[in-house]
């Protein structure tokens, strides 16, 4: 069949036997020990404070808006305050991974809060990332029953709530944190998002919203590491 | 000095053989004496090979693989016994020194000979500022010059600085540099007369680059290019000129420019 | 398909739009300028396309290997893996998957792999109404053309061409509504597309990298429509080649740190998402099923051939997006799937050497492709080699065959030194005669192609050989 012809040419292109020992050794060895290759930029370990603040530069960078909260607890109240100065509507639907369940909704009464995947009505998706990258201020979103990935990809607005705390420096660190969130298993996807979705494919102008969401904010809580201490 | 430390002098002089390329022996000689003109002030001994012909790039690029390998052969041959191959083409100059060791890719001796050969090729503004440390030139020349970097000696050889910096010690010349310095002009070889609609877009674009910054001159290191912008230039009734950057170098700048009226005087 | 007649008339009609030629003034200069702001601010860039080149040169030294535990883990982690020679068995493969999921709709995201084997059509001949959603190529789509570029499909496009083809295709939204901006395009795209995403059966993506370790699939996109395309439907087919596999994430990273920044100069895509099988029993989303077909169409052949270093190919367009062929003639002009240098090189190996090998001699060398290569994959080389294979074949047009006469005329006499001299003496001064007090030929009917767009400097007169002989006798005859 087409599996065993194709690997067969495979085999004959690189004339290697299949049972050859050292090849299957190097491949098992790099399996089993991936190598650490340099990611380019200045391999200096940096402080939290470094990191979260290299992070914020990267995010607007990319155009997304910054929300900085000291504690966990006042991130409703910074979601409503966000959303009623984008004139946009109050209402989101989150998903439950992180903070967002505990969190004192009641605090933002005029905020209306559904939960579960996405509707297609759904202005606004609240999603919670697993952990940040500095390099190039990315969110990093593991997808589960509680963290539907739909959240961030059909409402016009999407919302990020990360922990200072889970800021990392390479991409590299951040899989690490999935892995570990996620009982050592990859889940079904796991996304990188830097920016909102864009496109410059119509008069090579970059527009905003082409199939994602228009609008990216991230909310940092935790900024206080006195705060985070306490917690 | 006396005659004998002169000769004892001029006996330790490095013998330099001159690959003059092709172009310049058929179109433009008085390059090659530009350029045995400077290789001499740099202190060498300029020895021209009879037996050189063509660097055998035609063949080469056009998948003539055997070809090249004959006249890479009979190049090496022309060109034993001295201590530099120096060619005023980055193109050429690239060929010999990278393109002839690949060649002979297959055959160890033969590829051992071409390395050894490809130690001593250098193009001419190398050869002159990294080799022999020049740092004066004999011409002199008044008015705004502008440079465009030939590919191969631009990506194949990092020739970029050694041109300019040659030219920066030219007195009364003034260098300004063009957008897209290092594009492709166009000429490309045989491309020029495959493909003419594209090679004259691009062209083109490269004359548009030199008339943005008014130059008197266009300056460049391959006879190819300049053959081909100068040849541009002329039918856009342009009064922008062309040399190679030896000649101005030289102060050799009695011909008239390439594809200039015969009675004319500078540039 | 193209031929050395239909590519010249190509060109020819290429240099003669003015809007592409604007389009292609504006959009790659953009990319340009995009990688090298990229670079400069990453300090550690050249030592990251060393490793790139290093990860996939062991990949593919070992591909055999790393295919199967490819395989072993994308099923061990839910999803299907079928292979697939060629672009017939894909087609096949592909339907009969939709076939069984009685899909009706089906959304696609960005595939170059699937523009190869001609795929959308063979599913749309089977009554499957097939959706791009990229929007670029749901531009070249819905104008029944082929993209012109690998990551900036519809390049080539007037903002009004877009509008027009919009008052086409969307005919039930109001005639008299605005469409004058990009803006209020893609909100109208937006809006026609989030119904089909949302109602589709089928999604089918392409695949950026196959991660081996875990037999995830790593998809990129700017727009986060492959993520829609991949999540919503029942079904997720993955569609990719053989060449995209890397042992591990370790090994992806250093490859995802230079694609966006060669392709746009981005440092990093919006949307770069790591998929690994379909929904887990607990998930409240996601395929049922998710298939990944895995193709060879020529690749083995490319893996067996001094060729080899093509398939580290990472599909980041900066190739084109340097060229300066490319650059004048757009990526329509080529004829082929993948354009620009990568397309001189992978085609003819993709289709078959006759049919596209000539594309390899719309070149000048200039180099500038090799140099921002991600991957250092030796590009002019491996053109230069593509002209080797063709130089020997018989069956050429007669331009061809007159060219290589002259240039074996040419090695000839170039190989007779004495011969050589004295036929150059006779040119020298034949051309310096012709060329008079101007100094140049405006008309050479031996070199027309040349005259027809530029004057031809005449010679000096004399060879250097000649003079410096001469001279060279009157320096003796001085000395004493």
């Amino acid at each position: 069949m087409s599996r065993e012809h194709i690997l067969a040419r495979v085999r004959e292109a690189l004339s290697v036997h299949g049972k050859d020992r050292t090849r299957h050794r190097a491949v098992a060895e790099r399996l089993a020990q991936p190598p650490h290759h340099p990611s380019g930029a200045d391999a200096t370990p940096m402080s939290p404070d470094r990191l979260a603040a290299r992070f914020k530069v990267q995010l607007q960078r990319v155009g997304a808006d910054l929300v900085e909260v000291a504690r966990e607890d006042d991130i409703p109240s910074a979601i409503a305050n966000y959303l009623v100065a984008r004139g946009l509507p109050l209402c989101l639907r989150r998903g439950s991974t992180g903070p967002l369940t505990s969190l004192p909704w009641q605090a933002a009464p005029a905020l209306t809060v559904d939960t579960g995947s996405a509707m297609a009505g759904d202005a606004v998706g609240l999603s919670h990332a697993v952990a940040g990258v500095a390099e190039t201020g990315t969110l990093v979103l593991a997808s589960g029953p509680e963290s539907p990935v739909t959240l961030a990809f059909l409402p016009e607005t999407h919302i990020v709530v990360l922990s200072a705390g889970a800021i990392v420096s390479r991409y590299e660190e951040a899989l690490e944190i999935v892995l570990v969130s996620c009982g050592g298993r990859l889940p079904r996807t796991v996304n990188l998002v830097t920016g909102a979705s864009r496109t410059g494919d119509i008069g090579a102008k970059i527009v905003m919203g082409a199939h994602g969401p228009r609008r990216l904010a991230v909310v940092i809580y935790g900024t206080d590491t006195a705060s985070v201490g306490a917690r | 000095m006396d005659g004998q430390a002169m000769n004892e002098g001029y006996a330790r002089r490095p013998r330099v053989g001159l690959f003059v390329t092709c172009l310049v022996d058929l179109m433009r000689p008085s390059v090659g004496f530009a350029a045995a003109r400077l290789i001499e002030a740099a202190g060498c001994e300029v020895v021209v090979p009879a037996e050189q012909t063509c660097c055998g790039q035609p063949a080469y690029n056009s998948g003539d693989s055997a070809s090249a390998r004959t006249l890479a052969l009979q190049t090496m041959t022309a060109f034993d016994g001295l201590d530099y191959v120096v060619a005023p083409s980055g193109s050429c100059a690239a060929m010999l020194k990278l393109h002839y060791p690949r060649l002979m890719a297959g055959d160890a001796e033969a590829e051992a000979r071409a390395r050894a050969f490809a130690e001593r090729v250098h193009e001419l503004s190398s050869f002159l500022v990294d080799v022999r440390g020049m740092t004066a030139v004999p011409g002199s020349f008044e008015g705004r010059v502008t440079y465009h970097d030939g590919c191969s000696g631009l990506r194949e050889l990092k020739v970029r600085a050694q041109p300019r910096r040659l030219l920066s010690a030219v007195p009364g010349l003034e260098l300004v540099e063009m957008a897209g310095t290092g594009t492709c002009c166009g000429f490309g070889g045989l491309f020029a007369v495959k493909f003419p609609a594209i090679s004259d877009a691009m062209v083109t674009a490269k004359c548009a680059s030199a008339a943005a910054v008014e130059p008197d001159l266009l300056l460049a290191g391959d006879l190819g290019c300049l053959l081909n912008v100068a040849g541009k230039l002329s039918r856009e009734g342009s009064a922008i000129r062309c040399r190679h950057f030896a000649e101005v170098l030289a102060g050799e700048l009695d011909a008239p420019p390439i594809g200039a009226e015969r009675e004319g005087g500078t540039p | 398909m193209t031929n050395p007649a239909t590519f010249d008339a190509a060109v020819a009609a290429a240099l003669a739009d003015e809007p592409l030629q604007r389009a292609l003034a504006d959009v790659p200069a953009g990319f340009v300028a995009g990688r090298r702001r990229a670079r400069a601010e990453l300090p550690g860039f050249e030592r990251l396309r060393r490793t790139a080149r290093d990860v996939r040169d062991h990949t593919l030294a070992h591909l055999d290997l790393y295919l199967e535990a490819f395989e072993a883990n994308a099923t061990g982690a839910g999803s299907k893996v079928h292979w697939a020679s060629n672009g017939e068995d894909a087609r096949r493969i592909i339907l009969d998957i939709c076939h069984n999921a009685n899909a009706r709709i089906v959304t696609k995201s960005k595939s170059m792999v699937s523009e190869e084997i001609e795929l959308r059509g063979h599913l749309e001949n089977a009554s499957l109404d097939v959706v791009e959603t990229d929007l670029g190529e749901y531009l070249v789509q819905i104008r029944n053309e082929r993209p012109s570029h690998i990551i900036a499909p519809a390049i080539h496009l007037r903002v009004s061409d877009v509008a027009d083809a919009f008052r086409v295709q969307h005919p039930h939204l109001p005639a008299d509504r605005d469409l004058a901006t990009p803006e209020a395009m893609i909100a109208e795209a937006r809006e026609v597309l989030r119904e089909k995403f949302l109602t589709a059966d089928v999604g089918i993506t392409g695949a950026n990298f196959l991660v081996a370790e875990t037999g995830s699939a790593i998809v990129v996109t700017n727009e986060g429509n492959a993520d829609l395309t991949m999540s919503l439907p029942k079904v997720h087919i993955v569609l990719t080649s053989i060449d995209k596999v890397v042992p591990t994430f370790a090994d992806a990273w250093p490859l995802l740190r230079l694609l966006a920044r060669s392709a746009t100069g981005q440092a990093l895509s919006a949307y770069t998402t790591i998929v690994t099988g379909p929904r887990r029993q607990d998930d409240g989303e996601g395929p049922e099923a998710c298939h990944i077909v895995i193709l060879d169409n020529g690749r083995t052949e490319l893996l067996a051939s001094d060729l080899r270093p093509v398939l580290r190919c990472i599909r980041c367009g900066a190739c084109m997006n340097h060229c300066p062929v490319y650059c004048s003639i757009g990526g329509h002009a080529y004829g082929s799937v993948y354009p620009g240098p990568i397309g001189a090189v992978l085609s003819p190996a993709l289709a078959g050497p006759g049919a596209t090998a000539h594309l390899a001699e719309a070149s000048t060398f200039c180099g500038r492709c090799e140099e921002v290569c991600p991957v250092e994959i030796p590009l002019v080389s491996m053109l230069r080699k593509w002209r080797g294979r063709d130089f020997s074949r018989l069956s050429a047009d007669q331009a061809s065959r007159r060219r290589r006469a002259l240039l074996r005329a040419w090695a000839f006499l170039a190989a007779r030194p004495r011969a050589y001299r004295i036929t150059a003496r006779l040119c020298a001064r034949v051309l310096a005669a012709l060329g008079g007090s101007r100094g140049r030929l405006r008309r050479a009917p031996f070199a027309s192609a040349w005259t027809r767009y530029r004057d031809l400097p005449a010679p000096q007169g004399r060879t250097f050989q000649e003079l410096w002989a001469r001279r060279e006798q009157l320096d003796r005859t001085d000395q004493p």
